[in-house]
């Protein structure tokens, strides 16, 4: 078989697993896509050792290892998410703006703070608006 | 005490007495007064004997290194000479009265601390420079006079003409200086010192390369501090300062610092023809140009800086025929008088209530209500008009004595032109001398009209010290004789000739002043002129501050009145209206200087503001802009930062294939 | 670089068949391939959010059939097991956690779609190229001795590697305790009063993030 089948759709994989790092809005999305990317790397693996017949089967290795990190990050990935939620009400990535450098933020740092609570709050009061209104205080309750 | 110890201390203690004066004006004010006179009057005392222990022998020189100044050393050097110490005398005495009668001409005066600080001062500075045997030392008193100067002048700052005066006179001054500055230098540059016994040494044995250069450069100078045309303009003004201040500064010291300056270093000036010429072209001018000048003002104290330029134009005179004996005689005895006179003419105008002759000539009973200011003050105008047997007399004969031998080849030091000028303007200016001195007392004392204001009795501190200047005033002349021992050895006494000649004249243009002012005096009862009068009452100082003020407000000017009845006017003809504003020479200078550098400075203020500002202003909203850019690329979405990473990267990489592609290619 | 790969993988490059006459499992990986790269499109691209996740089974079932095809049967299993069986259902779970919406959702992409297509396109064309470029010529002998059955990943996995594989294990622990602690409940003060917590959505939260974040 060629070498070039594998790779290619390797390569091609992670492009759109990119694709979909680079344009989800959903943070659990952008953790499908990672995983997506982590897939093409692990084709790309188990081909190149497949091709080379290493005797220590490095590239099958590797891809166990990754494999149990993929798990591993997931994890850590969808805590992290929740957390998030729990504490904005929205795991909407484009939203997570804290660090954006405002006009606001050169003329008064106080004021422009206060402007961007107000604009976080009214976003997400549609987010609390679904439902689970007491869990949505919980949550805040334990942050 | 060695004669040398004496005379250190000499410009030591005034110095000492400003600087404690300074230090204790505003905890003390007590000590002020003493303060003031006491070191002055020690200085005098230590003057006159230092001047006796000299007595006119050898010039006794001391000198001490201080530190190692390089090529050209710089000495704490001492040089008595004859001149030195009469000068000194003369400098003490004036400043002593000065002081003794400013403490009742500013009695109630906030600033008087510092005034008699400044007025000690500027005493030191000039025993420094009288005294001091190196050039770079004396340089150092002579700028500390210009900002004591500067600073007196402008004593009632509160006016605008004192501020204006002030910095005219430092302005104009410090004009003088820079060419002064850079002749010095010149001169230690062909002498290899400014020590002036080497510097006079060096120039016997003909080691002046640019004599005509260095001369002309410190001519400049000399111009610029005694009032010499054509940098005489701030002295008229300067008297906008406090009277004592006029006398101490304007007659008897700081105006004779130049000329002293050219009677030390009298061979270098003497080594150049031209210098010479010059020097007597420029005191003649100033001679007679002063004289119409001060024919037409109409403040007393005008007349009387008028007055002081023409005496130094005979001093500047004396020293273009190489005669220094007769140019420090006449510096002496005219500092006497003209001390005098000015001091004098502060009781009058206390008295009066104004400085405006042409008001004063319109009240009665002036000389009675002031009797020592009168007789004191008549005293002195004789002398300044060359009356014998009077000091005046003698110094002035003095003066037109080496003239006329110059003139005639008995004397070779400078050239015959040098000599006839001197000698013709000599004569012309003493006519215009007796014609302003009579008009002035006439109008002064002899005015017919209202009976003048009861300003109540003058103090005693002011009054005194006229009649002990009015001594030497009287006295100093007869000293001729012996006075030439202690100069150069010339024989200082009148010639038969110049003497009636000269004192014909005097008479012939005091007479005709007279006649003049007989025949207007009828005018003046028809025209009255507004009574210039200011609070009675108040301390002299006051009183002539406001009297100054509402002269620029009553006649719009303050050399001039409109008074049909003056005297000068009627000698004068066409020629008063340019004589009153001292020949249109400020006007001049504005047009020549101040316009250019106004007109400079609007240049300048519009290049920073609206070009150096426009680039700084420039850096800092395209710094401001390109920051906002930059902040619109921080917009918090790591997915956007992300974006620019990996296309980055991405070009990177690209860019990294492409180029091993060409490099494995070629 | 693209040139010395060739050079160096020279011995296999002498007899491979061509791209024109493609052997039985080249054609099986082709389409499997090809199902598996739409199904990973759709994943990324699909508004329903639910549907994306399992789109995304479909896609990483794919994989483990190409690993199949590949010979690595091991890792193809473990494929199956670990990403479909676990990682999936996790996925499944934080939506459901986060109240992702069923259905359609129009809000899907974020503004920066179109610039990701951009990257994305640009370094798909880039990567294919310099692998296409690099190994067009380079063969996978998938005959010859086993290489991934459960006895030889056994055998090397711990022969070779087994330090890391017990590392792997520490890391594991480590990301669990880790997951637990971030989503632990933390019952501190209640008495914060930042949110009214009705329901109605139309109040807007008082209080800034930055205070909210040190709590």
């Amino acid at each position: 078989m060629h070498l070039a089948y594998p790779a290619v759709l390797a390569a091609l994989l992670f492009c759109v697993g990119l694709y979909g790092v680079l344009a989800r809005r959903n943070a659990i999305l952008v953790l499908m896509s990672v995983e997506l990317m982590l897939n093409a790397v692990n084709l790309n693996l188990v081909a190149f050792d497949v091709w080379l017949r290493d005797t220590l089967h490095s590239g099958q290795a590797l891809t166990l290892f990754t494999i149990a990190i993929a798990a591993a990050e997931i994890g850590i990935g969808l805590a992290i998410v929740l957390a998030v939620y729990r504490n904005r009400g929205t795991s909407d990535i484009d939203r997570l703006r804290d660090t954006a450098e405002t006009d606001e933020a050169e003329r008064l740092p106080d004021t422009a703070e206060a402007d961007g609570a107000e604009i976080d709050g009214a976003e997400t009061a549609p987010g609390r608006a679904d439902g689970k209104a007491g869990k949505t205080k919980k949550a805040e309750a334990t942050t | 005490m060695t004669t040398t110890t004496l005379a250190a201390l000499v410009p030591l203690l005034p110095f000492l007495g400003a600087l404690a004066g300074l230090a204790v004006g505003r905890t003390a004010p007590g000590f002020v007064r003493p303060l003031a006179i006491l070191p002055t009057l020690t200085a005098a005392v230590l003057a006159v004997l230092v001047a006796v222990r000299q007595g006119g022998g050898r010039a006794i020189d001391a000198a001490t290194q201080l530190t190692p100044t390089g090529s050209v050393p710089i000495d704490l050097a001492l040089h008595l000479d004859g001149f030195a110490v009469l000068v000194a005398v003369l400098v003490t005495v004036v400043a002593t009265c000065v002081q003794l009668y400013s403490t009742a001409y500013l009695r109630d005066d906030a600033r008087y601390p510092s005034y008699a600080a400044l007025v000690s001062l500027f005493t030191s500075a000039m025993l420094l420079v009288v005294y001091s045997g190196d050039l770079m030392v004396l340089l150092v008193g002579w700028e500390i006079m210009g900002i004591c100067s500067y600073f007196l002048v402008g004593h009632y700052w509160e006016t605008p003409e004192a501020r204006a005066a002030s910095l005219k006179a430092f302005l104009v001054t410090k004009l003088g200086d820079v060419p002064f500055l850079i002749g010095l230098f010149a001169l230690a540059a062909d002498t290899g010192s400014f020590r002036i016994t080497r510097i006079l040494a060096a120039v016997a044995n003909g080691g002046l390369e640019h004599p005509t250069l260095i001369a002309l450069l410190l001519l400049a100078g000399v111009a610029g501090k005694s009032a010499q045309f054509p940098l005489h303009t701030w002295l008229p003004d300067a008297m906008a300062g406090p009277t004592p201040v006029s006398a101490l500064i304007h007659a008897a010291t700081m105006v004779a610092a130049g000329i002293y300056f050219v009677a030390r270093l009298l061979p270098v000036f003497a080594a150049s023809g031209a210098a010479l010429v010059v020097l007597a072209v420029m005191a003649a001018v100033t001679m007679i140009g002063s004289g119409l000048a001060a024919l037409a003002q109409d403040d007393i104290k005008r007349v009387l800086a008028y007055s002081t330029i023409g005496q130094l134009g005979y001093m500047s005179g004396a020293l273009a025929v190489g005669d220094r004996g007769a140019a420090v005689f006449h510096l002496i005895s005219h500092g006497a008088f003209k001390a005098v006179l000015f001091l004098a003419a502060g009781v009058v105008i206390h008295a009066a209530g104004t400085n405006s002759l042409a008001a004063m000539s319109r009240m009665s009973g002036l000389a009675r209500r002031i009797p020592d200011a009168y007789w004191t003050m008549t005293v002195a105008l004789l002398a300044l008009a060359a009356i014998p047997p009077f000091a005046g007399f003698f110094s002035k004969e003095a003066v037109l004595v080496a003239a006329e031998h110059t003139a005639l080849g008995d004397r070779t030091v400078a050239p015959a032109a040098a000599g006839w000028t001197i000698l013709i303007a000599g004569l012309l200016a003493a006519v215009l001398t007796a014609s302003y001195a009579v008009r002035l007392w006439l109008l002064a004392f002899r005015g017919r009209g209202a009976e003048v204001p009861d300003h109540g009795k003058q103090p005693l501190a002011m009054t005194s010290v006229l009649w002990i200047l009015a001594v030497p005033t009287i006295g100093f002349g007869l000293t001729a004789g012996l006075l030439g021992d202690w100069f150069d050895g010339h024989e200082l006494t009148p010639s038969l000739t110049t003497a009636v000649l000269s004192t014909g004249i005097t008479l012939v243009g005091g007479l005709v002043t007279y006649g003049a002012w007989r025949h207007t005096t009828a005018l003046a009862a028809r025209t009255p002129i507004g009574a210039v009068a200011a609070h009675p009452g108040a301390e002299p100082a006051l009183v002539e501050a406001e009297a100054m003020t509402s002269h620029t407000a009553v006649y719009g000017t303050i050399a001039d009145a409109p008074d049909p009845a003056d005297p000068g006017r009627l000698l004068l003809g066409p020629l008063h209206r340019h004589a009153v504003t001292g020949f249109h020479l400020d006007a001049l200078y504005t047009a020549l200087f101040v316009r250019p550098v106004r007109a400079a400075a609007r240049l300048v203020r519009f290049l920073d503001r609206e070009v150096v500002d426009t680039y700084v202003n420039g850096t800092g909203s395209v710094t401001r802009l390109l920051g906002t850019a930059v902040r619109r690329a921080q917009t918090g979405n790591v997915q956007t930062y992300v974006s620019a990473l990996l296309a980055g990267s991405l070009a990177l990489a690209i860019a990294a294939v492409v180029f091993a592609n060409v490099n494995a290619g070629s | 670089m693209l040139h010395t790969a060739p050079s160096l993988l020279a011995s296999a490059a002498g007899d491979h068949p061509g791209f024109l006459s493609p052997s039985g499992v080249e054609i099986a990986f082709l389409l499997v391939g090809l199902a598996t790269l739409g199904a990973a499109v759709i994943t990324v691209t699909t508004r329903q959010l639910v549907h994306a996740a399992l789109w995304l089974v479909v896609a990483l079932g794919g994989l483990a059939v190409e690993y199949l095809l590949l010979t690595a049967e091991f890792i193809a299993w473990v494929q199956v097991l670990i990403y479909v069986g676990s990682i999936v259902v996790l996925l499944l779970f934080g939506l459901m956690l986060t109240r992702a919406p069923i259905g359609r959702s129009p809000d899907a992409d974020s503004g920066n779609r179109w610039v990701a297509l951009g990257v994305a396109l640009a370094s798909a064309a880039a990567l294919a190229w310099v692998v296409v470029d690099a190994f067009r010529t380079t063969w996978i002998d998938l005959d010859g001795p086993v290489q991934g059955s459960t006895a030889v990943t056994g055998a090397f996995l711990f022969r070779n590697w087994v330090l890391p594989f017990e590392a792997l294990s520490v890391l594991l622990l480590a990301a669990l305790v880790g997951a637990i602690v971030l989503s632990r409940k933390r019952d501190t003060d209640t008495s914060t009063g930042t949110s009214t917590g009705t329901g109605t959505g139309t109040t807007s939260r008082p209080g800034t993030p930055g205070k909210e974040a040190q709590r």
